[in-house]
């Protein structure tokens, strides 16, 4: 079934292996989102079912309860080491910036120190072109300054599979896995390869209003929505995805905040 | 107070979304000079198929308003930064989805201002066809030109021209026509032969997606119709496999090499060979998760893991590959490449190279051409090639490499060269000139030894006014070899060229007398002319040779033969068109059956891959294929600086040997 996801499979497989091969100490940052629970699938398949480097949650104690449940069921299936790390309040997040980005910051800034404490020199992250206009335009191996910041405007050149792996002491890198996959090559994947996946993607009867709602993409409870869709299992979804255009990240607050507000956090090194 | 300006849109019949196919997906780049309109094009592709998430227009509307102009600016769609909106350009290339009915496109948008070359060439190198945006009003500019050439160098085939903004020239078709003109001379004079050439306008939307109603009288295809007639590249599974070994795995007591099978196939059972090591072993398993164990072969692209009955010594950067037809091991070879750093490559240089896993330390051994992408010259300062631009260099290393030259291998035949941290520069790899060195034959006579001319090639160039070159015609019969090389003969004559045509008539009547037409005696009777015409030009003469010369490997040893100094010209008529000449009625005869083994209809004919040029001779007249191939052979011919390094001499002895 689908055939090409062989092809963006084999490629996700052949960069993680890059990655194991040339950074470390490294680790994984697991949303426990339906993205980064495929990436955790293709790191099984890269190393044969092991998974040989640290997950890592970046908590700010606002994930949804199902979020959780969800997290700690999968780390006893399937073995896991999982490092739960807190993130700094949001009082600590720069003030100028507004309210839904300032949360958002608060996964920066606890990225920052967990590099600080584990001294990773590297960080897969699950995340793909299709979602944003930014991200569009990462690069597969994605070096960050000390300070985390993204010099999006010298990327280094990247081609024929050829990855820039090292950098001067003190910096490190971002290793994007799936950039090159669609929200529908995700899904249509986790239905092939029957992935497990949080249950608030399926839709369910809003108690209030007697909607269906459903969520597009996991995020914290104050600044993530659900959105409006009859989809209740993954056959629905990919139906859904294949049918209209509404955009993914259409239930996240900040990136609606200004023209610049994401763009303002992937500089200073959010996901 | 002006009132809020309204934001004009000119509306297209608009269709609706495509589903997404879910069939193999096809990578297509959108290059060009800064400005042409590269980013707007893709917007209104995106627009007009309805392929824009649901709040887009409308996002992108307000942008506009709020910085002020009265056209909606496509180019938001792509130019995500706020810098690349601030000073209306793109910085990094992108990516973007959207299907028709056929199959599913990944669209790559290029930066065209040169100071993002780099950028661009991320996105072309993952291309598998380009779309040439050139302004209807500017015309062909600087980055038309490197973009276009970067194209045929990053070795993609499926290359087409849009003539943007022909609103700007009211869609005259004059207008179009210049500009058509003048890119197609330039892409002819690197061998490029664009597959078509549309008039668009990408603001308004005309002829992208549907027709318009402004360009009546173009009846070619759409944008959409030329995406459509693109093909996706097919695996190389027939080729030699090639197994590049990423890293060794140690789980649970087995040893599993990882990697991707980069060609051929790779099956349970094969006995592997491991270059440069060259040990041998044979391959017990293939390891997938989860497990699986009716995995028995695994295929071009795959990343797999397998497990041998022996233990070697293998690690990363060591290529497997069957015991026959391994990769040829050499401690030299030449390079065709892009330079992007700052810092100039000098010769005496020492750079990191990668291709496939493998890493090895190389010094320049000499830099052979650089060349101006904008009038193809070769620049007589040859002690750098500075940034941005594209050299023709010989590299060696201390140890032996296994090297696939990219005519033979295009994932393994080309580098990435880096300085310091940094990726500098890349390339393809060429060997023309030099030996396997895995294998060197010992000389058929051991009496033979090779005589030290006194006279060298560059004494004798001098002396004519020019070099010495083969210049080896190949098409069908028919396509127009004999006829061209007599008139491009007489041409360089009158110019003053010492010139000769071998052809069969010269040749099958005395030199060859003793041969007939089975595969093996064509297959001698080529690699007989190829040393003859290399020998001549060596001598100082420009050789046209006029053979239909079917088979790759034939001509690859005619191209050994003569090393640097060939050319293959390659005639591009196909089959349907030179039976419909059939000048000597041979094609009736072969259908008739009256000649058997005839090239195209009972015997194939194999295009050449990488020809140095490609003269469309179905759709353009004799004098204009004269005038092509003459251009051509006196640039290649031109004297320019000549060395004394000596290495002329040193590329006859490796081949020698
Ligand atoms: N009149 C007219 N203007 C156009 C057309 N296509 C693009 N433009 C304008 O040309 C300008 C440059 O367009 P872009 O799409 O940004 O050009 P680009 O090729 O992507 O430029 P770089 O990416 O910076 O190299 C913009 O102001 C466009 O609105 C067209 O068909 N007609
Ligand atoms: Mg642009």
């Amino acid at each position: 079934m689908y055939k090409y996801l062989d092809e963006l499979e084999a490629k996700s497989i052949y960069i993680i292996r890059e990655a194991y091969n040339r950074v470390d100490p490294m680790c994984m940052l697991w949303s426990i989102g339906k993205d980064s629970t495929a990436l955790l699938w293709l790191v099984r398949k890269a190393f044969l079912g092991r998974v040989p480097f640290p997950l890592v949650l970046l908590d700010t104690g606002m994930e949804m309860q199902e979020v959780y449940d969800f997290r700690d069921n999968l780390i006893k299936e399937w073995d896991l080491n999982c490092i739960n790390h807190m993130c700094p309040p949001e009082e600590d997040m720069d003030q100028t910036l507004p309210p839904a980005t300032r949360s958002a910051m608060r996964k920066t800034e606890g990225l920052k120190s967990l590099l600080r404490e584990h001294n990773f020199k590297g960080v897969i992250a699950g995340i793909r072109r299709d979602e944003q206009g930014l991200r569009a335009k990462e690069r597969v191996f994605s070096p960050r300054t000390i300070d985390g910041n993204w010099d999006f405007k010298d990327q280094p050149p990247e081609f024929w599979d050829q990855y820039k792996t090292e950098f001067p002491e003190g910096a490190h890198l971002r290793i994007h896995p799936i950039l090159h996959w669609t929200e529908l090559d995700i899904w249509r994947y986790t239905q092939r390869e029957n992935i497990p996946c949080c249950e608030l993607y399926f839709a369910r009867k809003d108690k209030k209003t007697g909607k269906m709602m459903r969520y597009r993409s996991l995020g914290e409870k104050n600044i993530t929505f659900p959105v409006e869709s009859p989809a209740s299992n993954i056959e629905e979804i990919i139906h859904e995805l294949e049918t209209t255009n509404t955009s993914e990240r259409a239930g996240r607050s900040m990136d609606k905040e200004t023209e610049d507000s994401f763009e303002r956090l992937r500089a200073a090194g959010y996901m | 107070m002006s009132a809020e300006p309204a934001i004009k849109i000119v509306k297209q019949d608009k269709a609706k979304r495509k589903q997404s196919t879910g069939k193999q997906q096809l990578r297509v780049v959108i290059v060009g000079h800064v400005d042409h309109g590269k980013s707007t094009l893709i917007g209104r592709l995106l627009y007009d198929t309805d392929s824009l998430p649901e709040g887009k227009v409308e996002e992108i509307e307000a942008i506009c308003k709020r910085r002020g102009t009265d056209v909606v600016e496509w180019s938001f769609v792509l130019d995500a930064f706020q810098a690349e909106r601030d000073q209306a350009v793109t910085i990094d290339s992108t990516q973007i989805w959207f299907s028709t009915d056929n199959r599913d496109y990944v669209i790559i948008d290029a930066p065209g201002h040169r100071e993002f070359l780099k950028n661009m060439i991320s996105g072309a190198a993952a291309a598998d066809a380009a779309i040439l945006v050139v302004d209807g009003a500017e015309g062909v500019q600087e980055q038309t030109r490197r973009h276009a050439y970067l194209l045929h160098l990053l070795g993609l085939q499926q290359i087409a021209v849009v003539i943007n903004k022909m609103d700007l020239v009211n869609h005259d078709t004059e207008a179009f026509e210049n500009v058509s003109r003048e890119v197609r001379e330039y892409l002819g004079s690197i061998g490029v032969t664009p597959r078509f050439i549309i008039p668009i306008s990408a603001r308004n939307g005309d002829m992208i997606a549907s027709r318009g109603e402004s360009m009546g009288w173009y009846s070619g295809k759409t944008l959409i119709e030329v995406l459509d007639s693109f093909e996706n590249a097919a695996l190389p599974v027939s080729r030699p496999l090639r197994f590049p070994v990423q890293d060794v795995y140690r789980f649970q007591g087995k040893r599993i090499i990882v990697g991707r099978v980069e060609s051929g196939i790779l099956r349970k059972g094969d006995r592997l060979m491991f270059s440069p090591g060259n040990e041998e072993a044979t391959v017990t398993s293939l390891e997938v998760w989860p497990e699986d164990d009716d995995k028995v072969e695994a295929r071009p692209g795959e990343a797999i893991g397998i497990t041998l009955d022996q233990r070697l010594f293998v690690e990363r950067g060591h290529i497997g590959s069957h015991t026959k037809n391994p990769p040829m091991l050499s401690n030299v070879f030449r390079a065709s490449i892009f330079w992007l750093s700052q810092k100039p490559l000098k010769v005496g240089n020492s750079y990191k190279i990668r291709f496939g896993s493998h890493e090895a330390m190389v010094t320049v051994q000499s830099i052979d051409k650089v060349i101006d992408t904008q009038d193809l010259a070769d620049q007589s300062d040859k002690s750098e090639v500075k940034r941005n631009t594209v050299a023709e260099v010989t590299l060696r290393a201390r140890d032996l490499l296994p090297i696939d030259p990219y005519s033979d291998n295009e994932r393994l035949g080309r580098i990435v060269m880096y300085q310091g941290y940094d990726i500098a520069g890349g390339g393809v790899i060429s060997m023309e000139g030099y030996a396997d060195q895995r294998r060197r034959k010992a000389p058929k006579s051991e009496n033979i030894h090779k005589v030290e001319h006194l006279l060298n090639h560059d004494v004798r160039a001098k002396r004519a006014g020019h070099r010495g070159g083969v210049f080896w015609f190949t098409g069908l019969s028919g396509s127009g070899k004999s006829t061209l090389a007599m008139a491009v003969e007489k041409a360089l004559f009158e110019k003053g060229f010492s010139t000769y045509v071998l052809d069969g008539d010269n040749i099958r009547h005395g030199l060859n007398r003793d041969l007939g037409f089975s595969p093996k005696d064509r297959s001698e009777n080529i690699r007989r002319i190829g040393h003859v015409a290399a020998l001549m030009a060596d001598a100082g003469l420009i050789v046209l040779s006029a053979f239909i010369s079917p088979y790759r490997a034939d001509r690859r040893r005619a191209r050994a033969a003569a090393g640097e100094k060939y050319n293959e010209l390659y005639l591009a008529a196909d089959l349907d068109i030179c039976e419909k000449r059939d000048p000597k009625g041979l094609y009736k005869k072969a259908r008739a059956g009256e000649i058997k083994d005839f090239t195209g209809i009972d015997s194939p004919y194999e295009k050449p891959e990488n020809p140095e040029m490609i003269i469309d001779t179905a759709r353009q007249d004799v004098e204009t294929c004269v005038e092509q191939i003459v251009a051509y052979i006196e640039r290649q011919v031109a004297l320019g600086d000549l060395s004394d390094d000596g290495k002329d001499k040193e590329q006859v002895l490796d081949y020698v040997v």
